[in-house]
């Protein structure tokens, strides 16, 4: 077999396909192999972060979509994160519904949150639309803190146990396989999505929105879709991240938290699948490091000793969305292509 | 005159000091806004970061509350040349997503870097101004709210002059009207950039000052300047006069729904009550009061 020097298409079929190479299916077992055994070998902790990473890659794609694909600016994605988490919360501890209802009702609700606040802001774009999601941040952020009666305010809500069909995943390691699996389901239904005519719509309306409702690309339909099927993907992973917390309070879900997810698609990568799963990891591990670096440093220099907190996290994330903007738009799946082409056109990488 | 309606004016009346505060804040905004199209999320945290370094000023150097107050502006028009020359600069002409999302990047940093700095505690300003209050038929209003108003009254006639009369401030005008233009007529549009940021910056340093004079200081006076927006929105985003408005406007929308509303719904509406403003008039007139409406072509 002759070097491959690129991958040629004949059709539009395989233009689109989801997996484009036998390559890529091999290494995407490999990878869920690697995944399956984790839990047997890895540390809890590692667990526990690779939870909480699956969780924010959901809420990432979900804003992803919007943002990255459509070129909606939302700054209220902690907001639907909220309702979904809160759904979840409060009809599994109040009234014992199982998971299986809880999690589609929190994606559900927020959805219609996400309609909510789509309608009236289709005519809002760029700085305007930017604002309004900021405001509805705030509002539901109010909400929550003083609608004590139903979400028992800055007391937070304990969260019931999940129950997967009569067995209770009470630990990080049984939520673990739940989890990969859902992320797994989001990963693909994003994926497929976007091969699809509405992907295409999504994209086409980024580009230039009145060329594409010239086109024949309904704004008001796909924009409200856009909004819609972002805040579920929101609503779900904070459904999720009630179970996995099992404790929530309305300080997890500030305007930091919706910062924070914006970091991850622009660490990632806009309009990049691949890139919001990077981002959401990165953005999640990057506490750890920072954690380790300053315990290192305290070796060399002790006058820094419990000088670290939360303080140094955030402006970490401050600091990444900068660098990333300023130096690399294309964030880490930009890296991940840049290095993948030059070993496809190996010896002659330009 | 009765209760009921002394109350009212009371609302009012502390509802335009609130307000021209808001409407300085607002004039830093749009003056960036105007001229490079960047709305600054990073506007409160130059707030915040000025109100510290005075309250340093006085309480560390002993320095006269005037002196220090002087030495702010011309820290903060130096920090405003450099934000713009290392983050901004490289960023012209990308789109406005990312523009936006770098001075939110911008801010988020700042702020934890002064939390980091600065401790989370909250510092109480030695004000300068007495703090008896004055009284006029029934109406009770302290002096910190006076001078807030005049001394607006004073940064916005000087802005007026400035803009209306000097050549740097024609450059300027010119520079917002179209970029292209500007550069042909032999304007420096790269330091008329530098120049806004660094004036934008100043008036974010005058209301620091004056938030340190009536709040205590601490992390949180960042979100004063988030609640400015609506003032901002309200106005049109590329107006001077429209953000002075809205901010009056919003001050006193704001006392009115907190002196009402709070007993009724509960406390914070006051707080929440700009924003609910904001997605009003985003919904109804999405180009504020005095906003030009955008005409767009593929």
């Amino acid at each position: 077999m002759a070097i491959r020097s690129k991958t040629f298409r004949e059709s539009y079929y395989e233009d689109i396909k989801l997996f484009k190479t036998i390559w890529i299916k091999s290494w995407i077992g490999l990878f869920l192999m690697v995944l399956a055994v984790l839990p047997l070998i890895g540390d809890p902790y590692i667990i526990y972060l690779i939870n909480i990473s699956c969780i924010a890659t959901i809420a990432a794609l979900g804003l992803n979509i919007l943002t990255g694909f459509t070129g909606q600016i939302s700054l209220g994605h902690a907001a639907f994160f909220a309702i979904g988490a809160y759904c979840t919360a409060i009809i599994s501890s109040r009234f014992q519904v199982p998971f299986w209802i809880c999690l589609p009702a929190s994606g559900v609700l927020a959805a219609c949150a996400g309609l909510f606040v789509g309608i009236p802001c289709l005519r809002l774009k760029g700085l305007y639309l930017a604002m309004a999601t900021m405001s509805f941040g705030v509002v539901v952020e109010y909400v929550v803190i003083t609608w004590d009666s139903v979400t028992k305010g800055v007391r937070g809500i304990s969260v019931p146990t999940l129950n997967l069909l009569g067995y209770p995943l009470d630990s990080n390691n049984k939520l673990y396989y739940f989890l990969i699996v859902l992320t797994a389901l989001a990963i693909i239904a994003a994926t497929n999505l976007m091969r699809t005519r509405v992907g295409r719509a999504f994209i086409a309306i980024r580009d230039r929105d009145i060329a594409a409702e010239v086109m024949g690309v309904s704004l008001t339909q796909y924009k409200v879709m856009a909004f819609a099927i972002s805040s579920f993907y929101a609503g779900i992973a904070g459904g999720l991240y009630a179970y996995v917390m099992e404790y929530i309070h309305p300080e997890h879900f500030t305007f930091l938290l919706s910062v924070q997810y914006l970091a991850m698609i622009i660490v990632g990568g806009l309009g990049s699948i691949l890139g919001s799963i990077f981002g959401a990891v990165f953005i999640t591990i990057i506490p750890e490091f920072i954690k380790g670096l300053a315990q290192f440093l305290t070796l060399l220099f002790p006058a820094i000793e419990d000088k670290y907190d939360d303080g140094w996290n955030i402006a970490a994330f401050g600091l990444l969305i900068m660098l990333f903007l300023i130096f690399e738009p294309k964030g880490l799946s930009g890296i991940w292509t840049r290095i993948k082409t030059c070993f496809k056109n190996w010896p002659y990488t330009y | 005159m009765n209760t009921g309606f002394t109350f009212f004016v009371q609302l009012v009346i502390s509802g335009i000091a609130l307000g021209c505060l808001y409407a300085l804040i607002a004039v830093g905004f749009v003056l960036i806004l105007k001229a490079t199209d960047i709305l600054n999320f990073a506007q409160g945290e130059v707030i915040m970061l000025s109100a510290f370094i005075c309250y340093f000023l006085v309480t560390t150097f002993h320095l006269p509350f005037l002196v220090a107050v002087l030495l702010t502006g011309i820290i903060a028009g130096l920090m405003g040349i450099v934000t713009e020359r290392l983050v901004l600069r490289p960023m012209l002409g990308e789109p406005v997503f990312a523009v936006v999302m770098v001075t939110i990047g911008l801010s988020i940093f700042l702020r934890s870097m002064a939390g980091i700095l600065f401790g989370h505690n909250n510092l109480v300003f030695p004000s300068p101004i007495p703090t008896e209050a004055v009284r006029m038929g029934g109406i009770v209003l302290s002096q910190t709210e006076i001078w807030i108003i005049l001394s607006t009254l004073v940064v916005i006639t000087i802005f007026f002059i400035f803009f209306k009369y000097s050549r740097m401030g024609l450059a300027m005008r010119g520079t917002a009207d179209d970029q292209d233009v500007a550069l042909l007529m032999g304007i420096s549009v790269k330091q008329v950039f530098a120049l806004i940021w660094a004036v934008s910056f100043i008036t974010a340093a005058v209301s620091g000052v004056f938030l340190a004079n009536i709040m205590v200081i601490n992390l949180g006076l960042t979100f004063v300047a988030i609640s400015a927006f609506p003032a901002i929105i309200l106005g049109g985003l590329e107006s001077i006069p429209g953000a002075i408005i809205g901010g009056l406007a919003i001050g006193i929308i704001e006392n009115l729904a907190g002196g009402y509303l709070d007993q009724v719904i509960g406390g914070g509406v006051k707080d929440v009550t700009p924003f609910v403003v904001l997605f009003l008039v985003l919904m109804i007139r999405p180009y504020g009061l005095f906003g030009k409406k955008e005409i767009e072509r593929v």
